[in-house]
């Protein structure tokens, strides 16, 4: 009896001991929520962000890649060489990187990856990043030169972008279900419409990550999402779709809410070319009808960041131009009344998605009416709204965040949705394409910032923050998201 | 079809004042929505419509009856003016269904085992086999969503109900002794079915129409909280629930009143419906569904 | 009864075929290119043309009609434009969460249903019939989606007895999984639980009302002893057939049930991809769900003709 008394304590002990011993070891998998699935997981062959939440920095690297702050880092590359009239750049590249496949990754794969993206018949949704490049030349398997048709100062900054990954030629034929990489993780596992699983790649040539395994969770439904967190479904839910959940979790000791900024110019869009918006002083009372601060409390339960012209306030050469369109609803029905619209305009608003375009659109049509703009509002899917919107240009009023970084090129474009391409904005930007001073280039940026501002070209409304919320324990998820990353090799749990 | 049923004699007195309870209910709550509706369009206590942003998500106290949403726009207000958008869209479904599926049906019974009454009653299975939200949300792709979109979209699955409904007693009714003098009287199918077969299947029809506009205002309400149906700043109670969904920790009241406003406007229809059917039609009394 | 099949038999196949013009033609007319709507704001022309020419889009549309009829024929559905991964897996995949939510939403429905039904009929007119009717009222009036949010707020928020959504998979577990589609499947059941329950009672009043039960109550028989021994025999033909009727709806119409709970289910899987405009996907779907309901229907009819020859007849 007694010996198996004891017997039965030190058992018991034991297996106190080794579970206790489990339970301190900190925590080494992860799920993660998101709320759009990617369609596939090539990110040079899509668009859909989607693909870059799961696999930039993860299963994809490219020579240069994103740091969280926006700053450009090595990835691939170790170094490069820049020659002095800015049309050859030599990247060495890092030793002893392979693929998930277990080939060495070298010259030849990148030479590969980007002969694959500029190629006539690519499908690289960003095509026009590789657009300056004239030629790609192996000089030896550490070395690359890449020889340029004209100077482009933001050639680095280009080859950092999720769709300038560097991918094996033997993979390609099945990248799209099977990613072959060089990042820290591999794919494990993808429950289409539900999740997909990363594990820790043992073979990765940089540092080792701490995470083991990592699961995307897709959610969706903005209120699904809110209860999968809730419930502690997820670990983490990043650019969590309902902005007026995140008092909640921050109020919650389980949780903590990541608040940083994105590249995302949430704007108005005005068609320029249709009238009556082809007269100035009908867009500038446009933007004097709006109060932004209604719109970012209202819409976006006061998470955003005014602005006043296209371009992000954490980038060192904004200019905070929120003056030249101050709220001022009776200056704006008198700019109407000179424009010999006194008796009012009724025009079309067309909304994406999103929530920040959904319930930002009834701000602001409410705004409007205000000033005696009457807009019908329709709802529209993303493909409804490419075709109407993007590629029609049959609107009046669009709401839309144009996520992707320094993407104040758009207004040269002539072609582009809301038609502006004025032959001076076309001469700033040619200016910024040859030049690499750094000082010249800010003041060129904020040239070409002023002129939109003070042509009104859209209405400008706020950089969209990103939103995350994680659990307490979760250390190094990035709170600004300056490329759609979800970047987690320097994630840990804390105990 | 002559011989009354007699196992309903059996049913008490106090089932009779039970049924006609269940119709009173459904005439007060089906009276007090469509009253509210019918108010809305000369007084509501706010302006329905109008954003104000600073007294959002307020719970329901002696100025804002039900409270107030994320925008600071008044719930009751809303939900007065959601009952016109459900209404009408339901109502008008109902109206397309009527219109377009009794004169099938009646075709179809007057030329029964003929080619036509063989497509009418395939189509109808076909449109029956269709799911019918995926067809809404197909609808919606092409035209884009709208108020009326939801309504061809709910009043096409109309169509089929009252056309095997009006065909299925149509049908019986060929069969009767005044309808075989009319046609020997030489009046033609279609003479029939407008004076003898149509006046005698108005009640049936009266009654699925009730049990179709309640089911028309589910639709809606379903349509609307995918986003499909009415546009905003039009309010509609499925739109609101959709709304009201993040929010519903924060503010419970934005998700309640909405559902409840539904629930009873079904229950009423329903209730009214089955009344009616007792009324109209004691032979049905226990057809119901 | 050969002539009578034979016949139904043909006009199945008018109908699939007529089904078939009418989503392929439906799905064409719906504004939206898939290809740009994959490669977004910034794709150049020529890469859109080059990705739809990858994904056989340039083709016409009668050709790719014809390509779609006859690869469904031989099993193949074709590869899906965004996910690009075979339909039939896709849809096998997804059959797993879908078919068993169905499969618990009647098992749930019916056990609801039966007992109910059956006890509102024997007593007529009592309490417990007033109750069960007025249940199924509120359960029929109740809108399910608004139903599913209370239910993930009650039991997922805040009791944290399941979790708010998702599904772990098969391989998980069996009762995991059961477990995920808990709440979903009660969601589902509660309308059509009372919807069965309705006809339920009112078919075994009904049968009550017939002859031969009535010459057998005249017999001796109890009412209560009538209903247990002919009428729920005679009632499970329309129940049945509302059964039938119902799985084929909860099989697509769990649409919305499927995006409260995130569950990645067939009607989820149309949904998204309408949105994405991946339309072979779509058209695939609908089209195996359409066939679904006309083959349901069809063994329907064949077995009432068999039961019922003056049907052969009539039809």
């Amino acid at each position: 009896m007694i010996y198996g008394k004891t017997g039965f304590a030190v058992a018991a002990a034991l297996a106190f001991a080794i579970t206790g011993g489990v339970a301190q070891a900190a925590k080494t998998d992860i799920v993660v929520g998101l709320q759009l699935e990617p369609p596939h997981l090539d990110p040079t062959g899509a668009a859909a962000g989607a693909i870059d939440q799961v696999v930039y920095s993860n299963v994809f690297e490219g020579l240069t890649r994103f740091a969280s702050d926006g700053s450009i880092v090595p990835g691939l590359a170790k170094s490069w060489e820049i020659s002095d009239d800015g049309l050859t750049y030599i990247f060495q590249l890092n030793e002893g990187v392979t693929f998930h496949d277990g080939s060495a990754m070298d010259a030849e794969d990148v030479k590969f990856s980007l002969d694959r993206a500029r190629a006539e018949d690519s499908t690289n949704a960003q095509k026009p990043l590789f657009a300056d490049i004239a030629s790609v030349e192996v000089m030896d398997p550490m070395s690359v030169k890449v020889t340029l048709s004209k100077q482009n100062g933001s050639f680095l900054f280009n080859m950092a972008w999720g769709d300038a990954v560097i991918v094996a030629p033997e993979s390609i034929a099945d990248i799209k279900t099977k990613p072959v990489g060089t990042g820290p993780f591999v794919l494990s596992n993808w429950v289409q419409g539900d999740r997909i699983e990363l594990a820790r790649n043992p073979d990765y040539w940089g540092e080792a990550v701490s995470l083991e395994k990592a699961t995307f969770k897709f959610i969706p439904d903005p209120t699904a999402a809110f209860a999968a967190v809730m419930a502690e479904d997820v670990n983490a839910f990043m650019a969590f779709p309902a902005p007026e959940n995140l008092p909640q979790f921050d109020a919650d000791p389980r949780f903590k809410v990541l608040v940083g900024s994105t590249e995302g110019e949430t704007i108005l869009a005005i068609n320029n070319k249709m009238p009556p918006f082809d007269n100035v002083k009908v867009r500038e009372a446009i933007a004097h009808a709006i109060d932004r601060q209604a719109i970012i409390d209202g819409a976006m339960f006061g998470y955003g960041t005014p602005i006043g012209t296209h371009f992000a306030p954490h980038n060192p050469a904004y200019l905070d131009l929120t003056a030249n369109s101050a709220y001022d609803p009776e200056k704006s029905k008198a700019l109407l009344a000179e424009a010999g619209f006194a008796d009012g305009i009724t025009t079309t608003l067309k909304l994406p998605p999103p929530s920040y375009a959904r319930r930002g659109g009834e701000i602001i049509a409410s705004q409007l009416k205000a000033v005696g703009i009457t807009v019908e509002i329709s709802n529209l899917e993303w493909a409804q709204w490419l075709e109407q919107v993007f590629r029609g240009k049959d609107f009046g009023l669009s709401i839309v965040s144009h996520t992707e970084p320094m993407d104040i090129g758009i207004y040269g474009r002539e072609d582009y949705y809301f038609q502006y391409g004025k032959p001076e904005f076309q001469a700033l930007m040619a200016d910024l394409d040859a030049s690499t001073d750094p000082a010249e280039r800010t003041s060129i940026l904020q040239a070409a910032q002023t002129m939109i501002s003070e042509d009104y070209v859209n209405a400008y409304l706020f950089q969209l923050a990103n939103t995350g919320v994680a659990n307490m324990k979760i250390e190094g998820l990035w709170a600004n998201a300056p490329t759609q990353a979800i970047d987690l090799t320097g994630v840990s749990w804390t105990d | 079809m002559t011989a009354f049923d007699t196992s309903s004699n059996e049913a008490s007195v106090l089932r009779q004042v039970l049924r006609s309870r269940s119709l009173i209910i459904g005439l007060v709550l089906s009276a007090v929505f469509i009253g509210a509706a019918l108010v809305s369009y000369v007084w509501t206590p706010f302006d329905a419509e109008a954003l104000n942003i600073p007294t959002k998500l307020k719970t329901p106290d002696a100025v804002h009856w039900f409270g107030t949403d994320h925008f600071g726009r008044d719930i009751f207000s809303m939900i007065m003016v959601g009952a016109r958008t459900s209404i009408a869209v339901a109502l008008i479904a109902v109206g397309i269904g009527i219109l377009l599926g009794v004169p099938l049906g009646l075709a179809s019974a007057a030329r029964s085992g003929g080619w036509l009454d063989e497509v009418i009653m395939r189509g109808n299975d076909l449109v029956f086999a269709f799911p019918a939200l995926l067809i809404a949300i197909m609808i919606t792709a092409v035209f884009g969503p709208s108020a009326v979109n939801a309504i061809i979209a709910i009043g096409i699955f109309n169509i089929p109900v009252f056309a095997r409904l009006s065909r299925g007693s149509a049908l019986s009714l060929w069969t009767r002794d005044y309808v075989l003098s009319a046609r020997v009287a030489g009046k033609g199918a279609l003479r029939i079915s407008i004076e003898h077969i149509l006046p005698n299947i108005m009640n049936l029809l009266i009654v699925q129409g009730t049990i179709q506009f309640s089911l028309g205002i589910l639709a809606e309400a379903g349509l609307s909280y995918v986003g499909l149906g009415a546009q905003p700043p039009i309010p509609s109670w499925g739109r609101m629930l959709a709304d009201s969904q993040t929010l519903i920790t924060l503010a419970p009241h934005m998700a309640l009143f909405p559902g409840f406003a539904i629930l009873l406007t079904v229950l009423g229809l329903n209730l009214m419906g089955d009344g009616l059917r007792d009324l109209l039609d004691p032979r049905l009394r226990n057809a119901r569904r | 009864m050969l002539r009578y099949t034979l016949k139904r038999l043909l006009s199945l196949s008018v109908s699939l075929l007529v089904a078939s013009i009418v989503i392929f033609v439906t799905i064409e007319v719906v504004p939206g290119d898939p290809a740009f709507y994959m490669l977004g704001f910034n794709a150049q022309p020529d890469t859109i043309a080059a990705l739809r020419e990858e994904l056989g889009l340039n083709v016409s549309a009668f050709q790719r009609y014809v390509n779609w009829v006859s690869g469904m024929l031989t099993g193949d559905f074709g590869t899906s434009y965004t996910y690009r991964t075979p339909v039939a897996d896709m849809i096998g995949d997804r059959m797993w969460i879908s078919l068993p939510l169905a499969l618990y939403a009647l098992l749930l429905s019916t056990l609801i249903a039966f007992p109910a039904g059956i006890l509102a009929a024997s007593k007529r007119g009592s309490v417990a019939d007033t109750l069960v009717m007025g249940t199924t009222q509120l359960g029929v009036a109740i809108p399910n989606f608004w139903f599913a949010m209370l239910m993930v707020l009650v039991f997922a928020i805040n009791l944290r007895w399941f979790s708010a959504g998702g599904f772990p998979g098969w391989d998980g577990g069996f009762w995991l999984a059961v477990k995920a589609l808990t709440l979903p499947a009660i969601s589902l059941a509660l309308p059509q639980a009372s919807i069965l329950a309705r006809v339920m009672r009112s078919a075994l009043l009904d049968t009550l009302g017939e002859d031969f039960v009535r010459s057998a109550r005249a017999k001796g028989l109890t009412r209560r002893q009538a209903l247990w021994r002919h009428a729920l025999r005679n009632a499970m033909i329309p129940v049945l057939t509302i059964i039938g009727l119902q799985f084929s709806f909860l099989l697509a119409g769990a649409i919305i049930i499927e995006n409260v709970f995130f569950l990645p289910g067939l009607g989820r899987l149309v949904f998204q991809s309408i949105s994405q405009r991946d339309l072979i996907v779509v058209e695939s779907v609908v089209m195996l769900l359409v066939f679904a309901v006309v083959i349901v229907n069809f063994s329907v009819d064949l077995a009432y003709a068999l039961v019922d020859p003056r049907l052969r007849r009539r039809s």
